[in-house]
C-alpha cells in the first residue's frame, strides 16, 4: 500500500464528489427561477440513486473481472472489496477507495444528462431513468475503457473519461431531449437564465473539482498526476480565452454565461488527454476545442431541438473533439503508452474515432430503450399545468425564493 | 385615456405583450406581484412543517391607452391570458386624468 497515493486519492475522491453539487449550481443558474430547485435536484438525486446502485451492482459490472464487454458479478454488493491494496505494484491504494473514486464518476455522468431535459421532465421518471442508465449504459462503457474491456485492448486513450463520461452523457442527452421533446414555451418565450452568478460559481468550482477528476485519474501521487494537473489548468484557460474572443468578434461583448460554458468545454476536452499530452499541446487542444462547441451551441439554439442547457454541444461535441485531439497530441515520451498522429502514429486517430463512435451508438440506442421502458411505468413529461406553474412547486412542493408573507402555518 | 391594470399568470406575460403590440400599444409597466383571488394556492413542506402558500406569484401589467382602443385592448388581454382555470387573473380599467412625458414635460393626449 502506498500512503502518498492513498492520501491523494482520498482528496481526489472528495474533489470529484463535489463536482455533482457544483453541476447543480451550473445548471440551476441557467434555468428560470420557477425551476431552479428541480434542476438542482436532478443533479443531487444522482448522489442518492447512483450512489446506492454503484456499490450494489454498478461497480461490479464495470470493474470486476469479466468479458471484453461487461464486468463480472463477483463484486456485487462489494463482495471481495476491502482494505487490500489494488493497482500496480508500488502504487497500490485500498480497494474501498478505488471503488469510491470510480463511484463519483458514475454519479456525475448520470447527472450531466439532466441539462438536456430540465424544466419539463417528470422527476420520478428522471430518477428511474438515470438509475437504470448508470447500470445498463455507464458500467459497460466504463468496463470497455477502464475495466480491461475491448476498447482498452484496442488501445483507445481516455485518461479521465472523455468518452466514458462526456461523449456517453452527450449521446444520452441528445436522445433524451429528442424523446421528451421541447419545453412547451420553447419557441414562444425567452427562456433566460435566472442566476448567472450561480452559473459562474458552478463552473469555477467544477474546475477545482476537476483536478481530482483528471489528476486523480493517475490513481497515484506522481509525475503523471502532475502532468494531468498541469494540462487541466492550461486547456480550459485557452478555451476561455478563445471563447471570449469569439464572443467579442460576434457581438462585441464577452458574456459571463459564455465564459462559464467555455471553462466546462475546456475541461471536457482535456479530460481524455489529461495524462497523455504536454502543456503546449494542452493549450492548443483547449483553444481548438472552443470552436466546434461554440458554433454547435449557436446552431442548436436556432433549431427546434431543445437540448435546454446544451449538454450535446458542451459534453458531446467537446468530448468528441477532446478524444480525437488526444489521438493527435498524445506523446509516448510523456506517458509511455502511445503516440498520437502528430507524433508519428496516425493510426491512433482511428482508434479514438472508433471508441467515440462505439460510445455514441451504444449510449444512444440504450438510452432510447431505457426511456421507452420508463415510459411504460410513469409518463416522462410533467403535465402542461405542472410545467407552466413551474417544476419546483409541481415536483417538490417548494419554491426556491420563498416569500413567507401570507403563508399561514398549521 | 384609460389605464388598464391586468393581473395575469406569469407565463402569460409574453402572450399579453404580443397581443397588445398588435394593437399598437406602445408602452407598458410589468411588475412581479403576489396575491390571491379564488385560487387556493398550494401546500409546501419545509423541514417537516406544512405551510399553505396562498399568495401566488402573478405578473401585473399596466398600460395606458386612448379611449377608442380600450375595449379592444381589454378583449385582447383576456383572450391572451385566459386558460379557463381558476387563477387566470383580473383586468381593471380606470380613467387617467392627465399624463406627462418626463423627458419633455409635455402634457399628452388628455381626456377630451
Amino acid at each position: 500500500m502506498n500512503q502518498a497515493d492513498t492520501a491523494w486519492m482520498l482528496a481526489s475522491t472528495a474533489l470529484v464528489l463535489l463536482m455533482t453539487p457544483m453541476l447543480a449550481f451550473f445548471y440551476g443558474g441557467l434555468v428560470r427561477s420557477k425551476n431552479v430547485l428541480n434542476a438542482m435536484m436532478m443533479s443531487f438525486v444522482s448522489l442518492g440513486v447512483v450512489g446506492v446502485v454503484w456499490p450494489i451492482i454498478g461497480y461490479s459490472l464495470a470493474f470486476a473481472p469479466g468479458s471484453d464487454y461487461l464486468g463480472g458479478t463477483s463484486r456485487l454488493f462489494l463482495r471481495g472489496v476491502g482494505l487490500e491494496g489494488v493497482g500496480p505494484a508500488g502504487d497500490q491504494i485500498p480497494h474501498y477507495l478505488y471503488m469510491c473514486y470510480q463511484g463519483t464518476f458514475a454519479i456525475i455522468t448520470a447527472a450531466l444528462i439532466s441539462g438536456a431535459i430540465v424544466e419539463r421532465m417528470r422527476f420520478s421518471a428522471y430518477a428511474l431513468f438515470i438509475t437504470l442508465w448508470s447500470i445498463v449504459v455507464y458500467s459497460p462503457i466504463a468496463h470497455w475503457v477502464w475495466g480491461g474491456g475491448w476498447l482498452a485492448k484496442m488501445g483507445a486513450l481516455d485518461f479521465a473519461g472523455g468518452t466514458v463520461v462526456h461523449v456517453n452523457a452527450g449521446a444520452a442527452a441528445l436522445v433524451a431531449a429528442w424523446v421528451i421533446g421541447p419545453r412547451r414555451d420553447y419557441r414562444s418565450s425567452g427562456l433566460l437564465p435566472h442566476n448567472i452568478p450561480f452559473v459562474l460559481l458552478g463552473a469555477g468550482v467544477l474546475w477545482f473539482g476537476w483536478f481530482g477528476f483528471n489528476a486523480g485519474s493517475a490513481v497515484a501521487a506522481n509525475g503523471l498526476a502532475a502532468l494531468a494537473f498541469t494540462t487541466t489548468m492550461l486547456a480550459p484557460a485557452a478555451t476561455l480565452l478563445v471563447w471570449m474572443l469569439l464572443d467579442i468578434a460576434r457581438t462585441g461583448k464577452p458574456t459571463a454565461v459564455g465564459a462559464a460554458t467555455a471553462i466546462v468545454v475546456g475541461l471536457v476536452a482535456i479530460t481524455p488527454a489529461a495524462g497523455f499530452v504536454g502543456p503546449m499541446s494542452a493549450l492548443l487542444l483547449g483553444g481548438l476545442a472552443a470552436i466546434p462547441s461554440y458554433f454547435a451551441l449557436l446552431w442548436r439554439a436556432s433549431t427546434a431541438f431543445d437540448d435546454s442547457l446544451d449538454v450535446v454541444a458542451a459534453h458531446g461535441v467537446g468530448g468528441t473533439v477532446g478524444a480525437l485531439l488526444t489521438g493527435a497530441f498524445a506523446q509516448k515520451a510523456l506517458n509511455g503508452v502511445a503516440d498520437g498522429a502528430l507524433f508519428g502514429n496516425p493510426g491512433q486517430l482511428m482508434i479514438q474515432a472508433t471508441a467515440v463512435l462505439a460510445a455514441i451508438l451504444y449510449s444512444g440506442v440504450m438510452s432510447f430503450v431505457l426511456l421507452k421502458l420508463v415510459e411504460l411505468v410513469v409518463p416522462l413529461r410533467a403535465d402542461r399545468q405542472a410545467e407552466s406553474v413551474g417544476m419546483d412547486v409541481s415536483q417538490h412542493g417548494e419554491e426556491a425564493y420563498v416569500h413567507a408573507e401570507g403563508s399561514g402555518a398549521h | 385615456m384609460q389605464s388598464i391594470k391586468s393581473i395575469v399568470r406569469p407565463d402569460k406575460v409574453d402572450d399579453v405583450k404580443e397581443a397588445l403590440s398588435k394593437l399598437s400599444v406602445s408602452g407598458m409597466t410589468v411588475t412581479e406581484v403576489r396575491g390571491h383571488g379564488k385560487q387556493k394556492g398550494h401546500t409546501a413542506v419545509y423541514r417537516g412543517k406544512e405551510y399553505q402558500v396562498t399568495l401566488l406569484p402573478k405578473m401585473q401589467i399596466e398600460t395606458v391607452v386612448p379611449d377608442e382602443i380600450v375595449d379592444a385592448a381589454v378583449q385582447a388581454i383576456i383572450a391572451a391570458a385566459r386558460t379557463g382555470e381558476i387563477g387566470d387573473g383580473r383586468v381593471f380599467v380606470t380613467p387617467v386624468t392627465r399624463s406627462y412625458r418626463i423627458r419633455t414635460g409635455e402634457l399628452e393626449g388628455t381626456a377630451r
